[in-house]
């Protein structure tokens, strides 16, 4: 909490100017006259809520702030203070029990946190002391210090990048765990920096912590002995954040800036707050319901009790004297001490157990997903881990699906698919045919279809137009690939290692056309060197790179072969390519970009020119000028690059996958089918991120995408905020006005005929909708950008920053209706938004543990989601569900008669059971089967639960815990409370019940109600049960036993500690009389006719309904059907 | 009762654990595939349907039904017969004893009353005092009471319980028993007397043990200092209870009746439900098997009346029952399990009426699998 809000104190007040200043080295610089050490925290993590000293104290505070621990306290209070007909300890013993049973389970939670945190607090670093590396633990590092991080470690906290091994100044980074993209970016030591680190004396200037990733501004003080103080300027580029990992670079030295809690990443976290589950709240509903019962309960029997004492000779006959101390005490003190006495009588009602019950279902059923080894990977060895238990069923209440994408949907490994040239259809791998695969056979068999030349252009053109390097490692690691099969591939890690590039599908695209017998070897000195099918090598030096960009979203190279002959190979976006090329050749080439980017592959298009030697010497004079411009030197290079990029040939396109996670795709439509909408949010590039989503079936070739982003709003040439109201208004005509009232239970795929909509928005539009300049309305713009989010079947953010992230989150939460969220992530990017919605699902991916450590639930992949959800989920749903009702029903019929007695005992406050029952009724006699039932039971199957995703939609919104289903319970319970009361009472009209003429007292009364109690509540639970597991039959049958037991060891025995021996063979004797078994079984039959009555009438569910589904087509096979059979041309790729 | 599908879903977890020497456990972090824990318990899975409950109905009706007759009959069979001799009405022999109100009178008064059985009572009779609107429910009441002191306890005789005020110490002296309950203990004497029809009055005998529990009178109460020894020399020290006349231990001359298991006291003590209430007073043994226990005939009660009721409206009563096996007269059980059958049997019928005409699809879903 604090956190956040320091977040947005940073974040949002740019103009605190405040700096800091740093000590290299944390020595003192001559210039400053006096050194004063600053105080910076330390490089300590602290996710953990609880110390040793402070658990006590907070935890029993957190505890009772709970309504209900605290009414429970109160009650406890109560009965220690007034004389109450049941003594504290009925009341007090299972408080005790539910707070510590609570506090050990917190306890231990965080106990795992102190554990993970100190994994990192306590990872060694190494930092230069007087010029020599020390060991030390990661959370000792000062700011001002110097680091020492050696290739693929990951920073231990935020640093200037001082000096690097590598010989250009510059470090490779991936910042996957940030913000989720795996290529190498390079980063760059401050200029001119001395190599001798130990005699360095410098400062640093820099601002205060903030959590925006991409921003850094400082100032860099160096003083050397005779010159005077030098001043560099620092920027995000020699920033490295914690969390990065370095690459390619065998170690860097860099001084630490923000440390521990003051990280771009630690402040991008936000403060663990405690989630509640929906369900939590619907009992918290309940409650409330059943206080004002008990309330209204005691005023009724307060009142009564004194009108019938008002009555001539009632309150105190003869016989039933008062003590001294009673008559003394003043009427409104007894009358406020009487309505206690009945709170305390009838507390009863409002179940302590309840939570007991409730907590160690949760606790233990958690057990079941770490236990399920369908959530086991063999990869990472590990199964699914649950960090929080208390959200169970929440998993199947989700509405919203916020998804991150790289990592999560994809794995982040491309893969190079299929070519085409001059219009001829090559496919790298031979699977999965159709109609316009042609090729056919071994890879390596080029069927003669484009000529020749153009094949080998086509795969110099890969080879060359690209910006990957080279990794240094043998070569037959390069080579060996061609052996081996295409699936495991992207698994070796010598692959991996082989090429280096800032994007992966520039490695995809060498490694394919390799695959073809093209192979890039290498760029030594400007020389780029290809070795051909021949086996020749072929050299071309390179002239030019025209670097790619995401506005242009091409990138060309120009090259000069060995021929002599000036070449510019370019390759980009279709959309990009295709203006520039002769359009004869486009018709040839465009299906198969279309058809390819159906299938979810990012395509690009491969064009070339030959320049002459007029020709480049004109582009590289402009070239070599627009670099040396000093101002819009951006524009400037644009131009001349736009000025080069023309009138091209073109020769093919590419296809490459993002290879999805394993069954992504039908995870995601299992999700949908399920009723839930799934975002994508990503800090990733939007062609990418829409080329999965079509690879995901997010999108289909039917939805009609709406797109707030930069460019589209940049595009009228109008200003951002202008056209951001346009396009907002428009978007909300199309996709909420003019569209139909959606209706619910319908498969997406069967409702064709409606047009579909995807949203895709990024990072700076969605910055502009939620901070708009004042002078527009933002709130109409939220409620605007939500709605139209809220009528799209898929969304897609695209540039998210992790607060972004969690601030869309945060946005849809809140929305009408608050929809239960969930997300998925598998970075520390992802970590704001999975501690913002409701569920948070980490994925153990390979960006590190900082989503899974911050997360609700930890599964190994993204596929795993769809059993967590659909019968994970759905099950735990069902059970609580059955199980918070149920403790309600058997409480209310369980105190009704009590109530009821109030009548005939004078509203004394007489308690019809006697104290054991009381205090054990809860406990022992019917707690067991239901905690059974709420771990076991199983009303459809697992395997029914994920074939038809639809039935995740009977239990949405709360079915269960909805004002209906309640109200039937309590009708149910207090139709069964009226019975056992009267059904005794009748029977108690002539207490001679046994055949020696003996009668019976008032504990046998309470003793034949509360059997017939026990055995009802148990029989009905019986009754609901659909899965009679051995366990449910020991726990259903061995609990009943237990209470008849009970009552004879109860009953048998003088107990020397009791002051009455109530029950004194009560049991026995009821059990002596016939007529008191037949009013027994006869009120059970009776109280449970009407459930059994309904449960005929009701619409068979279970079994019947799977039979019955299982006739329809599943959801996943109908949508492959419609899949395959689209025909419709409508274009949508890449293009704007 | 249910149609039920016994599913024993594929355990695999046999499998691997058969074949688990084989293969070297490696993989330790692996979940176990148990059935438990991959939640495939076997489990029969009964499903509620019209098909499976109708049978129920039917066979609920049809055993309900005879039942509730059989109860009905025997209800009915029973002999019972009630007195109200609270004297309310002027015209009522005990009129003039209920004016006088309080307790403590030292002054007894008797009445009889006449009355004449239309039918002889077979078997054995019990006689019941029955008392109305008497509260031994009240909680103050019900926890009036020191059961250690009953038991025996030498300590709590000589101090009893806080829970027994205000009728806990008298002059400085221990109560015994003490409370409420034991205070307010029923005093009236009844007496049973057979008119011959030449008028002569023959007392009828009435045995004053056998009305309490078993178990209350040889476990739960005991008399302090064991049985044999002198119950004066045992109670010195304690006085009486306020209302009652006479000590505790000169409540009946009979050794084995007399103190704390005085069996009137245990029958006393056994707080009553609800505030009408009978209890067992005498027994009246049928003497052989030929004349009936109670001719038909006239009779007379002699009530030295001591129990005032006026006070808080509540009416006295004496009831003579025969009993059967069920307990006594109560014609509720029968009526209640004939018409709970009834209603299942009727509502037997209306399912099978709707299962006939509109059920036909789900009798295949009958069959399970």
């Amino acid at each position: 909490m604090l956190r956040r809000r320091l977040n947005r104190l940073f974040g949002g007040d740019e103009k605190r100017v405040d700096s800091r200043t740093i000590y290299v080295g944390n020595r003192p610089c001559p210039a400053t006259e006096t050194f004063i050490p600053p105080k910076f925290c330390d490089n300590r993590i602290v996710s953990s809520k609880y110390t040793i000293w402070n658990f006590l104290p907070k935890n029993l505070f957190e505890q009772f702030r709970r309504i209900a621990n605290f009414y429970f306290l109160i009650i406890f209070l109560v009965q220690v203070i007034v004389d109450t007909p049941t003594s504290p300890v009925t009341s007090g013993l299972p408080l005790f029990f539910v707070i510590t049973v609570t506090a050990i389970k917190q306890g231990y939670e965080d106990w795992l946190r102190h554990k993970a945190d100190s994994e990192v607090n306590k990872y060694p670093v190494r930092v230069l002391e007087d010029g020599q590396p020390a060991r030390k633990d990661s959370e000792k590092i000062k700011v001002g210090d110097i680091v020492e991080v050696v290739e693929d470690e990951t920073f231990p906290c935020d640093l200037i990048l001082l000096q690097s091994s590598r010989d250009d100044d510059t470090c490779f980074v991936t910042t996957a765990s940030l913000d989720g993209e795996s290529n190498h970016k390079t980063h760059y030591t401050v200029p001119d920096m001395e190599k001798d680190l130990q005699s360095l004396s410098a400062t640093i200037e820099c601002e205060q912590p903030q959590p925006d990733l991409y921003k850094f501004v400082g100032r860099m003080h160096i003083y050397k002995p005779e010159h005077d103080p030098a001043v560099r300027s620092l920027g995000p580029e020699n920033l490295l954040l914690k969390g990065a990992t370095l690459k390619n670079t065998k170690k860097i030295y860099g001084v630490a800036v923000y440390t521990g809690m003051e990280t771009k990443m630690a402040l991008n976290y936000q403060g663990k707050s405690q989630k509640r589950s929906a369900v939590e709240k619907s009992i918290n509903a309940f409650l409330l319901v059943y206080l004002c019962i008990l309330i209204s309960k005691a005023v009724v029997c307060t009142t009564l009790k004194y009108v019938w004492q008002s009555q001539d000779g009632q309150d105190e006959p003869w016989y039933n004297q008062k003590t001294e101390k009673e008559k003394g005490t003043i009427l409104y003190v007894k009358m406020f001490t009487d309505f206690l006495s009945f709170m305390v009588l009838f507390n009863f009602i409002i179940p302590v157990s309840m939570y007991v019950t409730v907590e160690m279902q949760k606790f233990l059923g958690s057990f079941f997903i770490t236990w399920d080894r369908d959530f086991f990977d063999p990869e990472i060895e590990e199964g699914a881990l649950v960090n929080t238990s208390d959200l169970n069923e929440e998993l199947g209440q989700v509405e919203y699906v916020f998804t991150d994408k790289t990592g999560t949907l994809t794995q982040n490994n491309m893969e190079f698919i299929e070519c085409c040239i001059d219009g001829f259809q090559y496919t790298a791998f031979s699977s999965e045919l159709d109609s316009f695969c042609v090729t056919d056979g071994p890879v390596s068999t080029f069927q003669e279809k484009a000529g020749r030349e153009k094949e080998e252009l086509f795969l110099r053109a890969l080879c060359l137009c690209h910006t990957v390097q080279v990794k240094e490692a043998g070569p037959d690691e390069l080579g060996g690939d061609q052996v081996d099969g295409p699936a495991s591939e992207p698994l070796r890690p010598a692959e991996q290692r082989g090429f280096i590039a800032s994007s992966p599908d520039e490695v995809a695209l060498v490694k394919g056309a390799m695959r073809y017998g093209f192979t890039f070897l290498g760029l030594e000195s400007k020389t780029m060197k290809i070795k051909n099918w021949q086996n020749d090598v072929e050299e071309y030096e390179l002239l030019h790179v025209l670097n790619f960009d995401p506005v242009r979203r091409r990138m060309s190279v120009i090259v000069r072969s060995k021929s002599g002959d000036t070449l510019l190979f370019c390759k980009g976006a279709d959309s990009s390519i295709f203006p520039r090329v002769r359009p004869e050749e486009v018709e040839r080439i465009r299906m198969h970009v279309q058809r390819s980017a159906t299938e979810g592959y990012r395509t690009l298009c491969v064009a070339y020119k030959r320049l002459s030697v007029d020709e480049y010497a004109a582009a590289d004079a402009g070239l070599r000028e627009a670099r040396l411009a000093l101002q819009d030197r951006e524009e400037k290079l644009m131009a001349v690059y736009n000025q080069v990029e023309t009138a091209m040939s073109l020769i093919g396109a590419t296809a490459v996958e993002d290879r999805l996670q394993e069954e992504a795709a039908q995870t995601m439509e299992a999700l949908q089918g399920a009723g839930m909408k799934v975002w994508v949010l990503t800090g990733d590039k939007m062609e990418t991120a829409k080329s999965t989503c079509y690879a995901c079936r997010l999108f289909r070739r039917s939805t009609e995408l709406l797109e707030l982003t930069v460019r589209t709003l940049e595009s009228g040439g109008r200003r951002r905020e202008e056209m951001l109201h346009d396009l907002l208004f428009d978007f909300h005509r199309k996709a909420v006005q003019d569209a139909p009232p959606a209706r619910a239970g319908v498969n997406r795929s069967w409702s064709s005929a409606n047009p579909e909509y995807g949203f895709i928005v990024d990072g700076a539009a969605l910055a502009l909708v939620m901070n708009p300049s004042p002078d527009t309305n933002c709130s109409r713009y939220r409620s605007l950008f939500l709605q139209i989010c809220q009528n799209c079947t898929a969304v897609l953010c695209c540039r998210m920053a992790p607060l972004q992230k969690a601030q869309i989150v945060k946005m849809v939460k809140n929305s009408k209706g608050s929809p239960i969220t969930l997300s998925i992530g598998d970075g520390a990017n992802d970590v704001s938004m999975i501690l913002e919605a409701h569920v948070g699902i980490g994925v153990k991916g390979k960006e590190g543990r900082q989503a899974v450590r911050n997360s609700d639930y930890a599964i190994p992949k993204l596929k795993h989601l769809r059993k967590l959800l659909l019968a994970h989920g759905h099950l735990y749903y069902i059970r609580i569900a059955h199980l918070v009702q149920y403790f309600f029903y058997k409480n209310l019929c369980f105190i009704l008669p009590q109530f009821l007695y109030q009548f005939f005992c004078g509203c004394s406050q007489q308690p019809l059971y006697d104290a054991a029952y009381l205090t054990m009724y809860n406990i022992c006699f019917t707690s067991m089967p239901i905690l059974a039932y709420s771990l076991l039971e199983q009303q459809i199957a697992i395997e029914v639960l994920l074939d038809n995703a639809t039935l995740y939609r009977d239990i949405a919104k709360n079915a269960m815990l909805r004002w209906g289903p309640f109200l039937y319970w309590t009708v149910l319970a207090v139709f069964q409370g009226l019975i056992f009361f009267f059904g005794v009472k009748y029977l108690f009209s002539n207490p001679a019940l046994q055949d020696n003429g003996q009668v019976f007292g008032n504990w046998s009364y309470g003793t034949i109600v509360f059997t017939v109690l026990v055995f009802t509540v148990t029989l009905k639970l019986a009754l609901d049960t659909r899965h009679w597991t051995w366990i449910n039959h020991f726990v259903i049958w061995g609990s009943l036993a237990f209470y008849v037991v009970f009552s004879f060891f109860w009953g048998g025995i003088i107990w020397p500690f009791l002051k009455q021996q109530r029950l004194y063979f009560v049991f026995f004797n009821m059990l002596s009389s016939v007529s008191a078994w037949l009013v027994i079984i006869l009120l059970i039959v009776l109280s449970l006719l009407p459930d059994i009555l309904l449960g005929v009438l009701r619409k068979p569910r279970g079994p019947h309904t799977q039979q019955m589904r299982r006739c329809l087509p599943s959801s996943g096979t109908s949508t492959i059907f419609v899949l395959s059979q689209t025909t419709s041309t409508h274009s949508f790729s890449w293009s704007d | 009762m249910m149609a039920s599908s016994y599913n024993i879903k594929e355990e695999d977890g046999h499998h691997s654990g058969s074949s688990g020497p084989g293969g070297n456990a490696v993989r330790t972090k692996k979940p176990d595939n148990t059935a438990f824990k991959q939640q495939r318990l076997p489990a029969w899975q009964p499903i509620i349907t019209a098909g499976t409950v109708l049978p129920a109905f039917f066979i609920i009706g049809l055993i309900f039904i005879p039942i509730g007759i059989g109860l009905y009959v025997t209800s009915n069979n029973i002999k019972e017969f009630e007195i109200d001799y609270t004297g309310i009405d002027i015209s009522s022999p005990c009129f003039n004893c209920s004016q006088s109100y309080s307790w403590n009178t030292t002054t007894s008064c008797t009445c009889s009353i006449p009355f004449s059985l239309d039918q002889p009572f077979e078997s054995n009779v019990f006689m019941y005092y029955g008392l109305s609107n008497f509260y031994q429910n009240h909680r103050r009441y019900v926890k009036s009471r020191d059961d250690s002191q009953l038991n025996g306890n030498l300590d709590s005789l000589k101090a009893p319980s806080k829970e027994c005020e205000p009728y806990r110490i008298n002059e400085n002296m221990p109560i015994a028993p003490c409370g409420a309950i034991a205070n307010s203990m029923f005093n009236d004497t009844l007496d049973l007397f057979y008119i011959d029809p030449n008028g002569t009055r023959t007392p009828i005998p009435l045995m004053k043990t056998g009305i309490a529990w078993w178990t209350d009178k040889h476990v739960k109460f005991r008399n302090p200092g064991g049985s044999s020894s002198n119950l004066t020399a045992v109670f010195y020290g304690t006085t009486k209870p306020l209302s009652w006349p006479k000590p505790v231990y000169e409540l009946d001359t009979d050794p084995e009746n007399n103190g704390f298991v005085n069996e009137d006291l245990i029958v006393w003590m056994r707080t009553a439900a609800l505030p009408t209430f009978r209890k067992l007073y005498r027994i009246i043994q049928k003497k052989n098997s030929l004349t009936p226990t109670l001719p038909r005939g006239n009779y007379t009660l002699d009530i030295v009346y001591n129990y005032p009721v006026r006070s808080f409206d509540g009416r006295k009563r004496m009831i003579l029952s025969t009993i059967s096996w069920m307990g006594g007269k109560n014609p509720f059980l029968g009526i209640a399990y004939i018409s709970v059958g009834s209603v299942c049997f009727f509502l037997g019928v209306v399912l099978l009426f709707i299962h006939h005409k509109y059920g036909n699809r789900n009798n295949s879903s009958d069959i399970p699998n």
